[in-house]
């Protein structure tokens, strides 16, 4: 089990590296000068010059990579260009509202879809089968910002039991979920759709193999089957989406504030690709990515304690 | 024990069994032999309860005189695994990979009350030490047990709470002829031991003959013959039953062509894997052929048995130039056999697959399926020559040239048996590889194939390599007969001379293994009634 | 097949769908209003006969607003789901036909590599470089789509490779090369067509969501995303501006899941049958 960790850490490792050079690549390599691209038309020789060593653009580009490599590691993010301040003060405020939200819409997805996909599978054909599959259906066409206006029409503007934006900080803490509580329904509504789905099916399969058979042959009822049998062993699919799915819920969370006027990530991001304020968006990028490759190494090491044929001796 | 009246049982309408009736007592051995579609293994199913849904029956299936088919649902969980209990065919999918066998062992204990996780795990492990699996940790998952393993793990836990019945549904035709062996000693042991009466349900004749002291024989949902045995299998009253007996040990006939001239030729060919990636690095490589040397001679039918992992499928990928040899020589007609080899060469062998159902392209033609082999030809026939020789080859193997316009899927497992043949016929191969050829099919159907094949060694001069583990059919066809073990050969010599007078102990081992049925008619004295 | 036998989401599903298709095509040729130019005497028009949807905060018909932005949403998912195809499922039946091997190593890590980032992203990153525009919108979703279809068809590969028509073909002389176009991709493409209308249909959503927040196609583009978002400043007085087009993208992407549903069964119990 302990190799199995190890092996997957190392993977982690290399794709952060290829990550970062693939960002370094598209940010600053690829297309020409950065300096010139930030300035516009408008640039003189000298604001060129200036910028250019302020961003250190001086060196050679295997330096300069790991000059951002190396403060990356050490927590320097680099000075934001267009606010002048270092940008990881501004991703620390913000990602404190973006990554909650994320995991606050995964824990309500995962919450809903579970009981919701085990009652289709085993209530195969039924009338609460078709019911949940149309309901689904319906869910996973829905554009989860779409959702949230519409959530704020309702909620917000006609009933006034949510405010229709902005987030209060992390001081009450009640307070900072309840103005989560809507954007994270919007954004677990679609996702919770897929996941049952996959729910349902990954149960029937594993309902048509061999081993339920035998397990009702040794007495036990559908329901202790499936509870005993069919579940676990259902969850190792359910297990790669809902990884998936996170990312899917980190970007729409950045999407989904803007909805919702929240302080995060998103309007950050947003912002520096407007304003052409590439130290912003390379890094900011580089840690949506971090966080999705971390997420993927844990639901990697999840694998391995639901399924032992991957805990090689 | 068991009654079964009239049981008549339909699904979707589709009637499966009709006026059913059998019954056999506690401690006793019932066979029910039929070949596959007879309705066996739903028979099994009504008794416990776990037919699918749409299914209506008719009739009584009574354990000592409850109707079980009036059961609730709750009232059969009840029964299930404590009174009745039954193993499948499939013991490599029948555990859930997972759960620690010790926890599946004890489920049965635990899922009826009886005994509390602790207590039912020491139970468990005093269940699998009965079957012969002391040497093996209830802390172990199914992938680690070999196929002969997890089917004693199945039946530990089936026997764990001692039922009065227990089905065993084709319980060892998935396994090897030693492992299917120990089995049945096995079952035989514990029915002796606890009183229980066994269910047997199989295509084969020879298993029951050994173990029933009573036999059913169905014939699409119906029971045609049943009673003793030994009697049964002596007198043979029913027309299916001669047929099903005849076509278990039939023998085609076949004309002596064998001459001196070696076809095929190896010598002292080795061939290993590189081992099993373990984190960074690789394992020790896994030796699957080690030294082995044999000729086979132009006109000769040579047979090559050996269980699974001996190292067969990998010898006949080499024969077959798709693999690489590490030391050694392959030789077909005095050429040299590597992967590099000119296709015109490879034309001269062939090859027929066990499953008629993976055999094939399903969105292809027949035609374009037999022809396929043409593309080893330097010059391909197109168009009409084309079909000419894809209906020749189909004639060849009594099929009529129309089905070429057909798909594989609408003919049967022996029709398509014969689609194969003919596409390793096209080429006029010399060399014809026939690897568990025959293995998948029905064994009345397997008769008609091994006939077709005698014939065609005679009307063609082919020569074949019998691949197969099943003793029987290796007598029936083959001259000469080498016995391979862990990739080396271990007896080589005349079929009958080995089958008779096997000198080295696998040998031995395999032949005590193999279920017979008796040669002869009426010669088992203490069974006649 | 006789059409009894169609399942009815497959039916469903393709009349939701084409006539947004229909929509579209038609727009190429004629819309009831024209969609550049601003009228704001006209402007938020309730429904009408003349202005069946109503006009917009700057006057346009939304009805032909809706018709043109289907356009651009099926260009843009269409497109994606091709370079998704055209460069995905090769990776995958190489990955597939080396098993094991380095390449397959390579693919399998790049396809890992690719997913961790999310479209977004990627949006996010050509358009911080080359500026935001419908063919980068499409560069990042099909380039997202890549791994997707190299995952089905090795998945759907792998499988094939054990069997032993395709043991009989490597007898017949032909190489994997060979043996992945005629044997192997024919028999995944039931897998493709279902996993191709579901990337459709994603395509259609992520497209919506890149030009809500400005990054797909640019005025004067119509796109249904942007539309939704120029309206949100108007959803408390005329919440029909932002309900329309979302109602657009919720039957377009319906009509296409429904449809990959129906397909998925379409295709399958005939080759069920086949046995």
């Amino acid at each position: 089990m302990l190799r199995y960790i190890l092996i997957r850490a190392l993977s982690l490792g290399l794709s952060l590296i290829v990550a970062s050079i693939v960002i370094f690549a598209v940010i600053e390599v690829i297309p020409g000068d950065p300096a010139s691209f930030m300035l516009g038309l408008n640039a003189t020789d000298e604001n060129l010059a200036a910028l250019r060593a302020d961003l250190g653009l001086d060196g050679s580009k295997i330096d300069r990579y790991f000059a951002w490599i190396g403060g990356m590691v050490t927590g320097d993010f680099g000075t934001s260009y267009t606010y002048r301040v270092p940008v990881s003060d501004l991703v620390l405020d913000r990602i404190w509202v973006s990554l909650p939200l994320a995991l606050f819409a995964l824990t309500l997805s995962t919450l809903i879809a579970f009981p919701i996909g085990i009652i289709a599978a085993a209530r195969r054909g039924t009338a609460a089968d078709f019911s949940i599959m149309g309901a689904t259906q319906l869910g996973i066409a829905i554009p989860n910002f779409w959702f949230a206006m519409l959530l704020v029409l309702v909620f917000a503007v006609s009933l006034q039991w949510f405010s229709a934006g902005g987030f209060p900080g992390w001081d009450d803490p009640l307070a900072a979920l309840k103005s989560l509580l809507l954007p994270a329904i919007a954004l677990a509504l679609p996702q919770a759709s897929i996941l049952a789905r996959v729910m349902r099916s990954a149960l029937l399969e594993t309902l048509d193999q061999d081993y339920i058979r035998t397990a009702r042959a040794k007495g036990l009822t559908q329901g202790q089957a499936i509870r005993r049998h069919a579940l676990r062993n259902a969850m190792i699919p359910v297990l790669t989406i809902i990884g998936l799915q996170f990312s899917f819920l980190l970007a729409g969370a950045i999407i989904i504030e803007n909805v919702f006027f929240l302080p995060g990530l998103g309007r950050l991001i947003f912002q520096g690709i407007t304003q052409r304020d590439l130290v912003v968006v390379e890094s900011v990028t580089m840690l949506l990515v971090f966080a999705v490759i971390l997420v993927t190494f844990l639901v990697d090491i999840t694998y391995a304690l639901v399924d032992p044929r991957l805990r090689r001796k | 024990m068991i009654d079964i009246r009239n049981l008549s049982l339909s699904i979707h309408g589709t009637p499966i069994l009709r006026d059913l009736s059998l019954g056999f007592s506690a401690g006793e051995i019932f066979g029910l032999v039929g070949e596959s579609g007879s309705g066996k293994s739903m028979t099994a199913m009504a008794l416990m309860g776990l037919l699918p849904r749409g299914t209506r029956t008719q009739g009584q299936a009574r354990l000592d005189g409850t109707d079980l088919l009036t059961l609730t649902e709750a009232q059969l969980c009840a029964l299930r695994g404590n009174d009745i209990a039954m193993i499948f065919q499939e013991p490599m999918t029948a555990l859930n990979p997972v759960q620690t066998i010790g926890d599946q062992v004890a489920e049965t204990l635990t899922i009826h009350g009886r005994a509390h996780r602790a207590e039912a795990l020491k139970i468990a492990r005093d269940r699998l030490d009965r079957v012969g699996l002391s040497h093996i940790a209830l802390d172990r998952y199914p992938h680690e047990l070999s196929g002969g393993q997890r089917q004693r793990v199945c039946i530990a836990a089936a026997i764990a709470l001692h039922p009065r019945l227990l089905i065993a549904d084709e319980p060892t035709t998935a396994l090897d002829v030693t492992t299917q062996a120990q089995i049945l000693d096995l079952l035989k042991e514990l029915v002796a031991e606890d009183g229980m009466s066994l269910l047997l349900i199989t295509h084969d004749l020879a298993v029951v003959a050994d173990m029933a002291d009573r036999i059913a024989v169905m014939k699409q949902g119906e029971i045609v013959e049943s009673g003793q045995t030994a009697t049964v299998l002596a007198k043979q009253n029913h027309p299916y039953t001669r047929a099903l007996f005849a076509a278990s040990s039939h023998s085609p006939d076949r004309s002596e062509t064998t001459t001196p001239t070696p076809l095929l030729s190896l010598r002292d060919v080795h061939r290993y894997y590189p081992g099993e990636r373990q984190g960074f690095r690789r394992g020790p490589p896994v030796q699957a052929v080690r030294g082995v040397s044999f000729d086979l001679f132009t006109g000769e039918s040579l047979g090559l048995v050996g269980e699974s992992g001996c190292g067969k499928s990998t010898l006949t990928r080499a024969i077959l130039g798709l693999e690489p040899v590490q030391e050694g020589q392959i030789q077909l007609i005095g050429h040299p056999v590597t992967p590099a080899m000119p296709r015109a060469e490879r034309a001269n062998m062939q090859i027929v697959f066990q499953d008629p159902y993976g055999s094939f392209n399903p969105r292809w033609r027949v035609e374009h399926v037999v022809a396929e082999p043409f593309h080893l030809l330097d010059r391909r026939p197109e168009g009409a020559e084309r079909r000419a020789r894809v209906a020749e080859a189909l004639t060849a193997v009594r099929l009529s040239p129309d089905d070429m316009e057909k798909y594989p899927h609408e003919f049967s497992g022996g029709q398509r048996q014969r689609i194969a043949i003919a596409r390793a016929l096209i080429t006029r191969p010399k060399l014809l590889v026939l690897d568990e050829a025959v293995s998948a099919l029905d064994v009345s159907v397997r008769a008609s194939i091994l006939d077709l094949l005698a014939d065609l060694q005679g009307e063609l001069g082919l020569s074949y390599l019998f691949i197969s583990h099943d003793l029987t059919v290796m007598r029936a066809i083959t001259d000469r007969v080498l016995v391979m073990q862990a990739g080396q050969i271990v007896e080589e010599g005349a079929t009958e001379a080995v089958f008779t007078n096997p000198r080295h102990p696998y040998t031995r081992q395999l032949l005590a293994a193999a279920p017979r049925l008796p040669d002869t008619i009426g010669t088992r004295d203490d069974a006649l009634v | 097949m006789t059409l009894r036998s169609v399942p009815p989401a497959l039916l469903i599903g393709a009349a939701l769908s084409s006539v947004f298709v229909l929509l579209a095509l038609i727009s190429f040729a004629w819309t009831p209003h024209p969609v550049d130019g601003v009228t704001i005497a006209n402007r938020l028009q309730p429904f009408s006969p003349t202005h069946p949807l109503g006009t917009d905060q700057l006057g346009r018909d939304i009805l032909s607003m809706l018709m043109v932005g289907a356009q651009t949403s099926i260009a843009v998912a269409l497109i994606a789901v091709g370079i998704g195809v055209a460069l995905g499922v090769p990776l995958g039946l190489a990955a597939a036909a080396n098993r094991g091997s380095l390449l397959d190593e390579v693919i399998m890590r790049g396809n890992d590599l690719i997913f961790a980032f999310p479209s977004l992203v990627i949006a996010i990153l050509i358009t911080a470089r080359y500026g935001p525009s419908a063919t980068n919108a499409i560069l990042a979703i099909g380039i997202f789509n890549i791994p997707v279809f190299a995952r089905v068809a090795r998945g759907g590969a792998l499988p094939i490779w054990t069997l032993d028509y395709i043991l009989a073909a490597r007898t017949a002389g032909k190489g994997k090369i060979r043996i992945s176009a005629e044997h192997i991709f024919p028999n995944i493409t039931n897998l493709l067509i279902v996993q191709a209308t579901i990337q459709f249909s994603l395509g259609i959503l992520a497209e919506a969501a890149l030009s809500y927040v400005g990054l797909g196609a640019q005025p004067p583009i119509p796109s249904w995303g942007r539309m939704l978002a120029e309206a949100q400043t108007m959803i408390y007085t005329h919440p029909m501006l932002a309900v329309l087009p979302g109602l657009a993208i919720v039957l377009m992407v319906l009509g296409l899941n429904l449809m990959g549903d129906g397909l998925r069964d379409a295709l399958d119990p005939r080759l069920r049958r086949a046995r």
